[in-house]
């Protein structure tokens, strides 16, 4: 799958060393300031996942896995397919439990806030934590206006509050550009990576604490998934990101700390430097270096 | 096998008898295409010529006069009766089969009843149209159900039964095509289901439901079975629903019964009516179909 994972790890490594993305982070500052005005604190929300199971009836898919992604920072999760990373991200908004017959178990903490309490309304969840899913899923009904104000209008925003939040998504997203002419155009006129952008702005339009993405530019080209790193570099000023690839290099350019899974356990957390080079898990160690998977 | 002689199998030119299959295969598709269209083009013909002479502005705007000489009047009250009839069996069959659809897709996936409830639709879409129209005539008309026997609402009845099972069945499809992702990403964003269903999916599928629903109701519009017995046939124009009722089906039956060419004519003229009638309906989905599939490409 992965032909030169070393590769990556060579290049991440100035990277990292000088802690974080230099070409990037003038651009995060400036707009980030100017896009978001009124936005209190920038920077999201830690999560830290505490025991957490996950099963599809019987089969235990994610088991009791210990994490917690730091607030402003991107997490990226690898290893090999089927290795559970999808359903974790899922439990994080608590999507898992909308598949027939799965469930969660142990906690998912927001700040003080366990996501599975029992007071807790899904709702309210699912604002806080955005998803961005692996094919551009634009709702083809709507207008790219309307799409980015669905997230706002279903959880019934203020409507005096939409205009303006939609043009700072749009905006936050890098697409505002190249669609504010024709926002009453439907989305699916769009390419495949201004659909994505699309998609991120409509999950930025809620102003979540936390952005799950679930492999988000396996099915884009390469430009696209290239600008789509750039707008994960900078977003992660805004919010807590967390993001499943398969693609190693890709984790090692845009992640600040990379996760390991295997078999539904996590392996290794560590920064995304450490974890290409130095792992301190042997599976980590033959996982990134190509031996398997 | 070596790449030489793969180019040169791909390159040689078919044999002769391959391209004499080719030539009676296509002959035969020809033909058969010819055979089923000769039926159609009859019945058309046929309709047209002898109904045509029938069309003028009386024979839209009288009702039936029933009497034995003299002036026979038009089908006034027949399309009037067709448009009510069919009219209030669709603002019931429609949103309930709709609904119904809903349900299986949304809400009852594969469970017990979603699974008992599509058995039914099944068997329901199986059903002969006048077993429909017994149905009503034992259920509504004997009893004197409304305080009367036969009323269009009754002929409704039967006609929104027959269209029930199939406004369902396509909805069903229109709304399975409504890709799981967009439902995802709705959820995903914090809408609670009713929203996902209203706002996403309904909108989505709306092509396919109104395209299924007009073709349902086009069917319900040419039946006769199930209104011979429930709204029956009479002369007169009426806006009560719990009053029998005239309908075209009905009115040609009757027509082309009798030993006199006039009303044989008429009956004629009101087919064409009826066929003109169902022929827009079919020809509005159609559109809506396409034009949904032109959006939809990307
Ligand atoms: N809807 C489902 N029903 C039952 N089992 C499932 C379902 N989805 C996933 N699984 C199982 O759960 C395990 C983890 O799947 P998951 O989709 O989380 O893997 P993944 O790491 O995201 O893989 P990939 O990299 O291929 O996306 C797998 O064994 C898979 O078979
Ligand atoms: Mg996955």
């Amino acid at each position: 799958m992965n032909p030169q994972p070393t590769d990556a790890t060579g290049e991440a490594a100035p990277e990292t060393t000088t802690g974080g993305r230099p070409q990037n982070v003038p651009v995060v500052t400036e707009d980030g300031a100017a896009g978001t005005p009124n936005r209190p604190a920038p920077g999201g929300r830690q999560v830290a996942l505490s025991d957490l199971s996950a099963y599809y009836g019987d089969h235990r898919a994610v088991k009791e896995v210990n994490v917690s992604f730091s607030a402003g920072e991107v997490t990226a999760i690898i290893g090999p397919s089927g290795c559970g990373k999808s359903t974790m991200v899922r439990c994080i908004n608590r999507m898992h439990e909308e598949i027939d017959g799965a469930r969660a178990e142990g906690q998912v903490l927001i700040g003080e806030t366990d996501l599975y309490g029992p007071d807790v309304d899904v709702v309210a969840v699912r604002r806080a934590v955005g998803m961005v899913f692996q094919r551009p899923n634009p709702f083809p009904t709507m207008s790219i206006y309307d799409n980015v104000a669905a997230g706002l209008r279903f959880t019934g925003a203020p409507r005096s509050e939409i205009d303006a939040r939609v043009t700072d998504a749009l905006k936050a997203a890098g697409l505002w550009e190249e669609v504010k002419d024709r926002l009453d155009k439907h989305g699916s006129g769009l390419s495949g990576g201004q659909q994505q952008r699309l998609c991120i702005a409509r999950a930025l339009a809620v102003e979540p604490e936390v952005l799950l993405m679930d492999e988000p530019c396996s099915a884009l080209d390469p430009v696209a998934t290239l600008k789509i790193e750039e707008l994960i570099g900078e977003l992660k000023e805004r919010v807590t990101i967390v993001i499943v690839t398969h693609n190693m290099q890709q984790a090692a350019r845009v992640a600040d700390t990379t996760v390991f899974m295997l078999d539904g356990e996590l392996v290794e957390v560590g920064s995304t430097h450490k974890l290409f080079t130095t792992p301190e898990d042997e599976r980590t160690e033959r996982y990134v270096s190509g031996k398997f998977g | 096998m070596e790449s030489g002689s793969l180019a040169t199998e791909l390159l040689r030119p078919p044999s002769p008898r391959r391209r004499r299959t080719d030539k009676a295969m296509r002959a035969l598709m020809w033909t058969a295409t010819f055979i089923a269209l000769v039926p159609l083009v009859l019945v058309l013909y046929y309709t047209l010529k002898k109904g045509i002479g029938a069309l003028d502005w009386e024979f839209f705007s009288t009702d039936p006069t029933g009497s034995f000489l003299g002036t026979q009047g038009g089908v006034k009250s027949a399309i009037l009766g067709t448009l009510e009839i069919v009219g209030f069996a669709a603002v019931v069959a429609v949103p309930l089969g709709i609904g119904v659809a809903l349900y299986l897709t949304e809400y009852g996936g594969r469970g017990r009843l979603a699974q008992a409830v599509r058995f039914f639709v099944d068997v329901m879409t199986g059903v002969p149209s006048i077993v429909f129209g017994l149905f009503i005539y034992l259920v509504l008309v004997l009893g004197g159900t409304g305080g009367s026997t036969f009323a269009g609402w009754k002929g409704s009845a039967a006609l929104a039964l027959l269209m029930l099972p199939i406004v369902t069945r396509s909805s069903e499809v229109a709304l399975q095509l409504v890709p799981g992702s967009l439902r995802e990403a709705a959820l995903a964003l914090g809408a609670p289901r009713w929203k996902v269903v209203l706002r996403v999916v309904l909108p989505t599928a709306a092509s396919g439901i109104v395209t299924g629903s007009l073709l349902a109701i086009a069917r319900a519009a040419g039946e006769t079975a199930p209104l011979l017995f429930t709204s029956t046939i009479v002369k007169g124009t009426t806006f009560d629903l719990n009053e029998p009722m005239n309908s075209l089906p009905a009115q040609i039956f009757q027509d082309l019964k009798q030993p006199n060419d006039e009303l044989v004519q008429r009956a004629w003229g009101a087919a064409i009516t009826l066929i003109a009638m169902i022929l827009t309906l079919t020809l509005v989905a159609k559109l809506i179909q396409r034009r949904s599939r032109g959006k939809g490409a990307t």
